[in-house]
């Protein structure tokens, strides 16, 4: 079982979370050429070892995080709310 | 290297077993091969025989970083069906499921298939017209389907949750009798034995670190055991496809890796004579029962991207979970073991066989957890994609660039997130 630190909610097993993907994707802009878009939907450079990742704290406070992962051996390097908003207002606070 | 025959077996059984050699060579790498395939797990290991088998190229090598068979090969639940319905999988599956019917006598090799009927259980009326529609769409592929009603199903697997008060009530099940199970470590051993016997050599312990590139060609990759010159090379390593891409500095690709697990129960006596699959609400669950008497089960993937061949507890509680709201007479049989693979989870929840940006590097991945089914047919097209330098007209559809071109080979509908497909 992973362990994930909530910012909000302090550390909770995994399966209170839902994995979101790779969230290292920035997506273009709408008008952008149509390369763009495929490459930000399709196409993942799937890391082995540390990767920037959401999740979304469903069953808790439902807050949408940025997980720093070792997607080899599963540590956990650091947690934040992915939005960045949230996140300046939550620094400190857990 | 001795044949199997029933002479052979009791001339054996008379002379101490003496008379049996090895089922494969262990050679040392040679400087240079015509085709170096990456990764003897099934699709490697079928590759290289239908290379030398079909298209008479035997300079062949196959290497591999473990032992063959090591990675997903020998981790799965062994399950063989073709109920696909996209156009080009329901071909390759059709096509992959006629090869099994014949491979124990092909490759001389007992992969123990078994054709013992693949059942899906149906709750509404809904998912039965989809059925319907899936299992009409096989047939019209020289397929076969059929819809169970309740009476038929109770009467041949009675032993199911029929309960009025269960969750999910069953109302009837589509069934592909052709489709069964098969002894996956047999499957992978009968591969290579055929193709070390047209002249294969199988290179394990032989890891590849880097693959050496003049521009758009690779002209030879780096291992554990040295360097290897090839004149072409096929990528067939499941889970670590990305890996290898990256080695070959190709960026980025439709495809991530997630683990999946399976589970293995203490043998009882024989109790399920088929595959049935339970999938509802969120909930997805596959069991059958081994030659040896193991229930053999596994769920949904681990849900999370990993790299680890290490599984999760809240997927064993959900396994267990299903185990129980079908299969009640299950509630005190104990868990032997479990185990997970990490496979190579697409885009669009379909493989790729397809040629590369590389001229002389060709691509087999993005198997999901379905590969073993498609592990003859996924060996017989990559070979002559390999050999011929096209692919041919039944896996076209299944390149890199598909999503640009705006077709998707997504038979759950699921859309552009790897961890939905299956
Ligand atoms: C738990 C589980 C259950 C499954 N159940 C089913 C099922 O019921 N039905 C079904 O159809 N499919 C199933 N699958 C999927 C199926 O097992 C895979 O899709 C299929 O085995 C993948 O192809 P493969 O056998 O070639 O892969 P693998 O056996 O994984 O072969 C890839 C090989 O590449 C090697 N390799 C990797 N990197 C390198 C390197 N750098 N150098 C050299 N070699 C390398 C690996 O060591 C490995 O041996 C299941 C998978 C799992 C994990
Ligand atoms: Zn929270």
């Amino acid at each position: 079982m992973l362990r994930i630190k909530c910012p909000f909610c302090g550390e909770r097993d995994h399966s209170e979370f839902s994995y979101g993907g790779d969230g290292s994707i920035v997506y273009p802009a709408l008008d952008a050429p149509m390369q763009d878009w495929v490459e930000a939907v399709f196409q993942r450079e799937n890391i082995r070892g540390m990767q920037t990742e959401t999740w979304q704290h469903v069953n808790g406070c439902r807050t949408w995080l940025l997980v720093e992962r070792d997607t080899m051996t599963h540590e956990i390097r650091s947690v934040r709310a992915a939005h960045p908003g949230v996140a300046k207002a939550l620094e400190g606070s857990s | 290297m001795t044949r199997f025959s029933a002479w052979n077996v009791f001339r054996n059984g008379l002379t101490g077993q003496k008379g049996w050699s090895r089922q494969w060579r262990d050679p040392e790498p040679k400087k240079h091969y015509d085709v170096v395939v990456i990764g003897a797990g099934l699709h490697g290991l079928a590759t290289a025989y239908y290379l030398a088998k079909n298209h008479s190229v035997r300079n062949v090598a196959v290497v591999e970083k473990g032992w063959l068979g090591g990675g997903n090969a020998g981790r799965n639940t062994t399950i063989v069906r073709s109920n696909y319905m996209m156009p080009g999988n329901r071909e390759f599956y059709e096509h992959s499921l006629k090869l099994w019917e014949n491979l124990s006598h092909e490759l001389n090799y007992n992969v123990m298939f078994s054709q013992r009927a693949h059942v899906s259980l149906l709750h509404s009326p809904a998912a039965v017209d989809d059925a319907a529609r899936r299992y009409n769409t096989m047939r019209l592929t020289d397929s076969d389907g059929e819809l169970w009603d309740l009476e038929k199903l109770k009467h041949t697997i009675p032993y199911l949750n029929y309960g009025p008060n269960s969750r999910f009530p069953i109302i009837g099940a589509a069934v592909q009798r052709r489709a069964g199970t098969a002894r996956h470590d047999a499957v992978a051993w009968g591969y290579a034995r055929g193709a070390d016997q047209h002249g294969v050599d199988i290179l394990q312990n032989c890891e590849v670190t880097g693959v050496t590139r003049d521009n758009d060609k690779v002209v030879a990759i780096e291992t554990t055991r040295g360097t290897i010159s090839a004149g072409k090379v096929g990528f067939a390593v499941a889970g670590n496809t990305s890996r290898l891409w990256s080695m070959a500095g190709l960026g980025n690709l439709p495809i991530e890796s997630h683990k999946l697990q399976a589970f293995v129960s203490e043998p009882l006596k024989p109790l399920l004579d088929h595959v049935v699959v339970f999938g509802v609400g969120g909930a997805h669950f596959y069991i059958s029962q081994s030659d040896k008497g193991g229930m053999v089960f596994g769920g949904d993937i681990d849900w999370y991207k990993s790299y680890a061949q290490r599984g999760n507890l809240p997927i064993v509680q959900d396994v267990a979970e299903a185990a129980m709201s079908i299969l009640p007479c299950l509630g005190r049989v104990k868990l032997l073991r479990h185990w997970s693979g990490v496979m190579d989870m697409s885009m669009d929840g379909s493989h790729f066989i397809c040629k590369t940006p590389l001229n002389n590097l060709y691509l087999n991945a993005g198997w999901n957890y379905g590969g073993f089914k498609a592990s003859p047919a996924s060996g017989w097209y990559f070979a002559d994609l390999i050999a011929n330098d096209r692919p041919h007209p039944v896996v076209e559809n299944h390149d890199l660039q598909r999503f640009e071109r705006g077709i998707n080979i997504d038979e759950r509908g699921a859309g552009p997130d790897p961890k939905l497909h299956g």
